[in-house]
């Protein structure tokens, strides 16, 4: 039909772009980039005067703590992030009303709020109530916003296979908890992966967030370093480059994972 | 080779979707052993009440026992009567993500906790007796449509079950694919195993069915042997369905 309106999907992702390798531009894209950043990295560590040289390696060297505490927090938080979402998705698909009703509130809920102000909320609002140490409370804040966002994850993951499946399942006398374990989520997981990959890249970089609360992580310590050494340009340059080069090696990964999923499908 | 003791009594079952009545006070009672054929126009119920059986669909009233239990007691474990009760879908359904062996073995190891050796060589047997032993190591996706339904019928009969459920096994079939999966079937009749199958093959009614029964509205129409249902049809519904699917 000549009046149709095309259907532009734009889809603007909160992670890094993963560089497939069909996308020839963002392939390309992702290779300028890391060898940039590779380069920008190497280019102050060996720069001819070794006086800035020197600054630059001992910044890398005073962030490598806050890179450590970054990974940490990330870690823990997607593993926390994956199982509140497991269950939020399925609770999204119950058909159970009040565990239904309970699981869709949580995610608008916390879709609605930004994840900064859920961090205060978490540390200093609720630290009238109970104390926890500013880790923990980052970890638990990241979770429970990560956790909603993986909820509709996994809810798009397990509602994409066939209900054909689930019957099949049933029929044979799996009970529903069997069904879940042993036949859709061995297929879904393939759906699943590669946007908990895209999640993962996106709370790396938001784990940024956390240093306000004083957690010492990879900018946290950039910012401690600066406010002493008064080196604001080539302390912050670190810190970008650092995160630059951690996120586009993570996209890696996942477009390489996206790669090896898809070669599955078609055995 | 009929026994005469009913192994599935469904009495006054109803069913409505929404205002649609799907299954309309329907009694039907199939001794062990037995081969019964349920044919009707699209949206006559008839995959309803198959699927009523291992209550994939539950009934709004009436009754329902199968093999001594009445599945529609709460305090029934479902799963465990689904264990004695085939099924088999238009739609085949098979696990894409296991191996045909292991779409086989799946529920063995997993419900009947039978050694991983023990129901392999258990599957291998039935993959032989459907024709498809050579296609143990692959994927459901590398197999026909024929081929697949076929894995489909070995899988339900890899947990040993007293009845086998068919709802439409080759209606999303190629034609030439029909017979193979309908020559498996009839070997399985010859076996002795009760059977209730929703199809439109006449040719496959006659020559194993033991009665067949005519569904429109939800309503039961008529209960015959297949040779009644060529000869002397009585309902004008049903004489105006045989002469079309004829």
């Amino acid at each position: 039909m000549a009046d149709q309106k095309k259907q532009v999907k734009i889809d603007v992702g909160d992670g890094a772009a993963i560089p497939s390798k069909s996308d020839k531009g963002l392939f390309s894209a992702w290779l300028i980039s890391f060898f940039l950043a590779i380069a920008v990295l190497l280019g102050l560590l060996f720069y001819p005067n070794a006086e800035t040289a020197g600054k630059y390696r001992d910044i890398l060297v005073f962030l490598k703590d806050g890179i450590y505490v970054t990974f940490q927090v990330t870690f823990s938080s997607i593993l926390l992030a994956i199982v509140i979402g497991f269950f939020t998705g399925l609770g999204r698909l119950s058909k159970i009303w009040i565990v239904n009703i309970l699981a869709s509130t949580y995610v608008e809920i916390v879709r609605g709020i930004p994840l900064l102000v859920q961090l205060f909320y978490l540390y200093y609002a609720l630290g009238k109530f109970i104390q926890v140490p500013d880790k923990m409370a980052a970890i638990i804040a990241m979770s429970i916003c990560y956790g909603a966002y993986m909820g509709e994850v996994f809810r798009a993951g397990i509602d994409s296979i066939d209900k054909g499946q689930t019957e099949a399942a049933r029929s044979l006398g799996f009970n529903s908890a069997q069904t879940m374990m042993y036949v859709i989520l061995p297929q879904a997981w393939r759906t699943i992966l590669p946007p908990v990959g895209n999640e993962f890249i996106a709370l790396l970089k938001d784990t940024s967030l956390v240093s306000i609360l004083g957690v010492a992580d990879l900018l946290r310590r950039g910012r401690e370093y600066a406010s002493t050494s008064f080196d604001y340009f080539e302390t912050y340059t670190m810190v970008a480059v650092v995160y630059l080069i951690i996120t586009l090696i993570l996209s890696k990964l996942v477009s390489i994972m996206e790669e090896r999923l898809g070669q599955h499908d078609q055995r | 080779m009929i026994n005469d003791k009913p192994i599935i009594r469904i009495a006054n079952a109803c069913k409505y979707f929404g205002t649609l009545k799907a299954l309309d006070n329907v009694s039907l009672e199939v001794s062990q052993g037995e081969k019964v054929v349920i044919i009707g126009p699209s949206g006559s119920g008839k995959s309803t009440l198959l699927r009523a059986i291992n209550q994939l669909e539950t009934i709004d009233s009436g009754e329902l026992v199968v093999d001594g239990d009445n599945i529609c007691d709460p305090d029934v474990n479902i799963n465990a009567v689904r264990m004695e009760l085939g099924m088999v879908f238009q739609s085949f359904n098979l696990f894409p993500h296991k191996s045909v062996l292991d779409n086989l073995t799946l529920a063995p190891r997993k419900l009947r906790k039978t050694p991983k050796a023990e129901a392999e060589a258990y599957a291998m047997k039935l993959l032989a007796k459907v024709g498809i032993e050579d296609k143990a190591g692959q994927y459901p996706a590398q197999l026909s449509g024929g081929q697949q339904q076929r894995v489909a019928i070995a899988r339900a009969l890899a947990m040993n079950p007293k009845i086998m459920l068919f709802d439409e096994p080759t209606s999303a079939l190629d034609p030439e694919m029909i017979g193979e999966v309908l020559d498996v079937m009839v070997k399985l009749a010859k076996e002795g195993m009760t059977m209730v199958v929703v199809t439109h093959e006449m040719g496959f009614a006659k020559e194993v069915a033991d009665r067949v029964v005519f569904m429109d509205h939800g309503q039961i129409l008529e209960v015959g042997t297949p040779q009644h249902f060529f000869e002397n049809p009585e309902h004008p519904r049903l004489q105006k369905f045989m002469d079309q699917i004829l």
